[in-house]
C-alpha cells in the first residue's frame, strides 16, 4: 500500500476544515470517542448540526474564532490507500502554515466558495502550490448547497480557474462540484448534482495515479552523520549516515564528495544488520566507501557522472515568512539539507503582485510577499534546480537574530 | 505511484531515522524519553538502526513517577542491560520531596501532572537542548498541530500560534540558551503503524500490552488496575478480568480494556476493529476539550 500525502487550501472560510471533517465522516474514519467529543462540543452549525471542522481546529483559539490558525495533519486509510492529510489556514496572515503543510505534498485541494469564485487567496495559494511543484491539483468548488447546485456558476469557476491555471503554471487539474456541508460529492457520489458524472472526491483521491520523479532524478545523498565507533574491534569503521533524497546509488557506483570534488566509489550499504546492494530515493542507509577521505555532516555524495551545480551565487524564488521585513543588508542563514551556512540576499530581482501576477520592482519583500532573488552564500552550495529535483533544491532562511525560519527558496538558476 | 514507492513502514522508518540523525547533527546535548510505552520502545528500535554499530548519541531519560507497572521497570531495565546505553532517572517522589510539586488529594489523584515539573527540572539539569520523544499526531487534536522539532521557550512552554514553519525535511534546530526543542520522530505513524513496525520488527514489549488476569476496579466508567498508589475506599469493588493496556502511562490514570488478545496478531486485529481511539483510556485527556494543549503549553510532552 501506498500513501498519498495532500493538503487542503483556499481562502478563508472556504470550508477547507469542514470538507476534511467530511472526508473522515462519511468515511468512517472517525472513532467512537472522538464521535462522542465531537456530539458534545458547543461549536454547532445554524442549523444545529455537528460542526465537522472541530476535527481538525483542534486549538482552543481556532475553536473560539471558528478558522484554522495552523496546519492539523490527519490520517486515515481506505483498502486502497494511506492518506496524510494536512488541513491548511485560509487566513493570509498564516500562509507561513500553509507554505508548511504544501511543502511535503503530493496532491492540493483548492477549495473555491460558489458564491464567491477565485480570489485573491485562491490565486495566493495556486501559486504557491505551483512554486512548491505540487503535481497534482484537485479544484473542488463548495458550498454548491448554497447555489441551488447551479452548473452554470459551476462552470462559470471552472473556466475563471482555468484561465488562472495557465497564468501560474498549474498543468494537472481536476474539478469537482461539492458540498462539504451536507456531504455533496465528497465520499458519496451527489444526487443533488446530477449534472455532473465525474468521480467523488475520495474515489479520485483513491485512484489518481502520481509521477514520483525522486527516484528518477539523479542520486544525490547528503551526509548527515559519521558513525565512528572507534572501539578496538571496529577501530576502522566510518559509515557515512544519511538518507538518498533522491536517484539510487548501488554498490560499486562512482560517486564524488561534493563541496570538496573527492571521487570515490561505494564499498557496502548497510542498514542495522542487512547489506543491500542498493539504496533508493527515500531509503535512511549508511554508506561505506572504498576511499578515507575526510566526510562530514552538510556535505553531499553524489552520482559521479551526473553532478548538481555547485555555487555560491544562486537565483531563487523566495517566499517571506515573517513580519519583519527583509534586509538586503543583514546576514541570515542558510539551510540546505544538511548544511547550513551564512549568506545574504545579494538582490531582490523582483516581486510578484499577487492579484494581476505580474512582476513588479520594488525594494521592499514584506510578509507573504513572493518574487525572485539572488542570494550570496558563505560556503559553496552543491544544488539541483527545484524543478528538476525538489529534494536537492529547496532551502530555508534562518534570521540569525531570532533564528526563526523567515523564507522558503525554490533554488532556480546559478547566479549571475 | 511509481513502482520504487516504498512500502509505507519502509516510508515511516526511514523518516524517523532521518528525524534522528538530523538531531544527532544539530544538538550538543540530546536525550530520548523513554516512558516504557510501545512509542518509545519503537523509537529505541529505529536508534539502533539509526546509530549502530556505534552509540547512541544521547542517554535515554526515564521521569518514573513511583507510580510506574512494575512490568514497565522490569522491561526498562533489562532493556537498557540489553542495549547497553545510558539511562537518566528523574523521579517525581524528589520533586516532592522537594517541594516543588504537591501530591494531589482525593480519589482521583494521579502523579500525571506533577511529572511536567520533574521532566523541566531535569532537563535544565542536564541542560538538553533537545528532547526526543513518541508523541505521533494521530493521537489527539493539539498533537495534531505540532511540528517535528517543536521550539519550548525557557519555561518549556509551547507555543502553538508562533510555531516556526517547517519546509520539506529541512528542520530548523536553532535555538536560543535556555530553550529547548521537542523532537517527534514518529509524528506520522498512527497506532496502527507502531504495532505492525512491531510485528514486523519483531519488537519485544512489556507483557501488560498482552491480555492477562488483573484485578481491577471500575471508575469513570473505565477500567483501572488495582494498587497501592489508586486511592480505594469501600464503593470500590475489586475485579478480576481479562484485561489489557492499550498505552501506558502511570498506574493511575492509564485504563485498560477488557480483551482477550494475547497475541500480537490479535492485538492488530483488535485495533483494526476498535471503534474507540487510544488516548480514550486515558483519564487525563477527559478533563476538558483543550486537556492536551494546556498540558503542553505548560512543558508537558
Ligand atoms: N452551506 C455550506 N456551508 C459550508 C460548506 N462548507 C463549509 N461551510 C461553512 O463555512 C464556514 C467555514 O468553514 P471552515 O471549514 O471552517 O472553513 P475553512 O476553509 O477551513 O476556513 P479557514 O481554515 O479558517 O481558512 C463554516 O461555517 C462551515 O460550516 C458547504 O458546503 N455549504
Ligand atoms: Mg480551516
Amino acid at each position: 500500500m501506498d500513501i498519498l500525502k495532500f493538503i487542503t487550501a483556499g481562502s478563508v472560510d472556504d470550508g477547507k476544515s469542514t470538507l476534511i471533517g467530511r472526508l473522515l465522516y462519511d468515511s468512517e474514519s472517525i472513532l467512537a470517542d472522538q464521535l462522542e467529543a465531537l456530539h458534545r462540543s458547543n461549536r454547532k452549525n445554524d442549523d444545529g448540526s455537528i460542526d465537522l471542522a472541530i476535527l481538525t481546529d483542534g486549538l482552543k483559539a481556532e475553536r473560539e474564532q471558528g478558522i484554522t490558525i495552523d496546519v492539523a495533519y490527519k490520517y486515515f486509510q481506505t483498502d486502497k490507500r494511506k492518506f496524510i492529510i494536512a488541513d491548511t489556514p485560509g487566513h493570509i496572515q498564516y500562509t507561513r502554515n500553509m507554505v508548511t503543510g504544501a511543502s511535503n505534498a503530493n496532491l492540493a485541494i483548492i477549495l473555491i466558495d460558489a458564491r464567491k469564485g477565485v480570489i485573491e487567496q485562491t490565486i495566493r495559494h495556486s501559486f504557491l502550490v505551483s512554486l512548491l511543484g505540487i503535481q497534482q491539483v484537485v479544484v473542488c468548488i463548495n458550498k454548491m448547497d448554497m447555489v441551488d447546485y447551479s452548473e452554470a456558476v459551476y462552470e462559470n469557476i471552472v473556466n475563471d480557474y482555468k484561465a488562472l491555471s495557465y497564468k501560474v503554471g498549474l498543468k494537472n487539474i481536476k474539478y469537482i462540484p461539492v458540498s462539504a456541508l451536507k456531504g455533496d460529492n465528497i465520499v458519496y457520489p451527489s444526487l443533488n448534482i446530477d449534472w455532473y458524472k465525474g468521480d467523488s472526491l475520495l474515489h479520485f483521491l483513491e485512484t489518481v495515479e502520481l509521477e514520483v520523479d525522486d527516484s528518477k532524478a539523479h542520486a544525490r545523498f547528503p551526509v548527515q552523520w559519521v558513525i565512528r565507533p572507534q572501539t578496538d574491534d571496529l577501530h576502522d569503521y566510518r559509515g557515512y549516515a544519511g538518507r538518498v533524497s533522491s536517484g539510487s546509488f548501488k554498490v560499486n557506483d562512482k560517486v564524488t564528495v561534493l563541496p570538496s570534488g573527492f571521487h570515490s566509489s561505494i564499498e557496502k550499504i548497510e542498514l542495522l544488520d542487512e547489506e543491500p546492494d542498493e539504496a533508493s530515493a527515500g531509503m535512511s542507509v549508511t554508506i561505506h566507501l572504498k576511499d578515507e577521505i575526510d566526510i562530514s555532516r552538510g556535505d553531499i555524495l553524489v552520482n559521479t557522472q551526473y553532478q548538481p551545480e555547485v555555487s555560491q551565487l544562486i537565483e531563487a524564488d523566495l517566499c517571506w515568512m515573517d513580519t519583519r521585513t527583509l534586509d538586503t543588508s543583514l546576514t541570515y542563514f542558510i539551510q540546505h539539507n544538511s548544511k547550513v551556512t551564512r549568506c545574504r540576499i545579494q538582490e531582490i530581482l523582483y516581486k510578484v503582485n499577487i492579484n494581476t501576477l505580474e512582476k513588479e520592482y520594488n525594494e521592499d519583500f514584506k510578509l507573504n510577499d513572493i518574487g525572485r532573488v539572488l542570494i550570496k552564500t558563505a560556503e559553496p552550495l552543491a544544488f539541483d534546480l527545484y524543478q528538476n529535483n525538489k529534494a536537492n533544491g529547496g532551502a530555508i532562511i534562518i534570521d540569525s537574530r531570532t533564528n526563526v525560519t523567515v523564507g522558503a527558496l525554490m533554488l532556480r538558476a546559478i547566479g549571475e | 505511484m511509481s513502482k520504487h514507492q516504498l512500502d509505507y513502514l519502509d516510508e515511516l522508518e526511514a523518516e524517523a531515522i532521518y528525524i534522528l540523525r538530523e538531531v544527532a547533527g544539530q544538538f550538543e546535548k540530546p536525550a530520548l524519553l523513554f516512558s516504557g510505552g510501545k512509542d518509545s520502545i519503537t523509537l529505541v528500535r529505529l536508534a539502533e538502526k539509526a546509530f549502530r554499530p556505534g552509540k547512541f548519541p544521547f542517554p535515554l531519560v526515564h521521569i518514573d513517577t513511583g507510580h510506574n507497572f512494575i512490568e514497565t521497570i522490569e522491561y526498562r531495565d533489562a532493556m537498557i542491560k540489553r542495549i547497553g546505553e545510558k539511562l537518566i532517572i528523574g523521579h517525581v517522589q524528589d520533586s516532592i520531596n522537594e517541594g516543588k510539586v504537591v501530591e494531589q488529594k482525593g480519589k482521583n489523584a494521579s502523579r500525571n501532572a506533577l511529572q511536567t515539573v520533574t521532566l523541566l527540572d531535569t532537563i535544565a539539569k542536564y541542560q538538553f537542548d533537545a528532547c526526543i520523544g513518541g508523541a505521533r499526531r494521530d493521537e489527539e487534536k493539539a498533537r495534531a498541530k505540532e511540528r517535528i522539532f517543536s521550539v519550548r521557550d525557557e519555561f518549556g512552554q509551547w507555543d502553538p500560534k508562533r510555531q516556526r514553519p517547517e519546509l520539506w525535511n529541512i528542520f530548523n534546530g536553532k535555538i536560543h540558551k535556555g530553550e529547548n526543542v521537542r523532537v517527534f520522530p514518529i509524528s506520522n505513524w498512527t497506532e496502527l503503524d507502531v504495532w505492525n513496525y512491531i510485528r514486523r520488527e519483531k519488537i519485544e514489549l512489556p507483557s501488560i500490552y498482552f491480555a492477562h488476569k488483573r484485578e481491577v476496579i471500575t471508575r469513570n466508567g473505565q477500567l483501572m488496575g488495582a494498587s497501592p498508589f489508586l486511592n480505594m475506599d469501600d464503593d470500590d469493588i475489586i475485579e478480576n478480568r481479562t484485561v489489557r493496556f492499550r498505552t501506558i502511562g502511570d498506574m493511575t490514570c492509564t485504563a485498560a480494556v477488557e480483551s482477550y488478545a494475547y497475541h500480537i496478531d490479535d492485538i492488530i486485529d483488535e485495533i483494526s476493529a476498535s471503534k474507540i481511539s487510544e488516548r480514550g483510556a486515558r483519564m487525563d485527556d477527559k478533563v476538558s476539550e483543550a486537556a492536551m494543549e494546556d498540558r503542553k503549553k505548560g512543558g508537558y510532552f
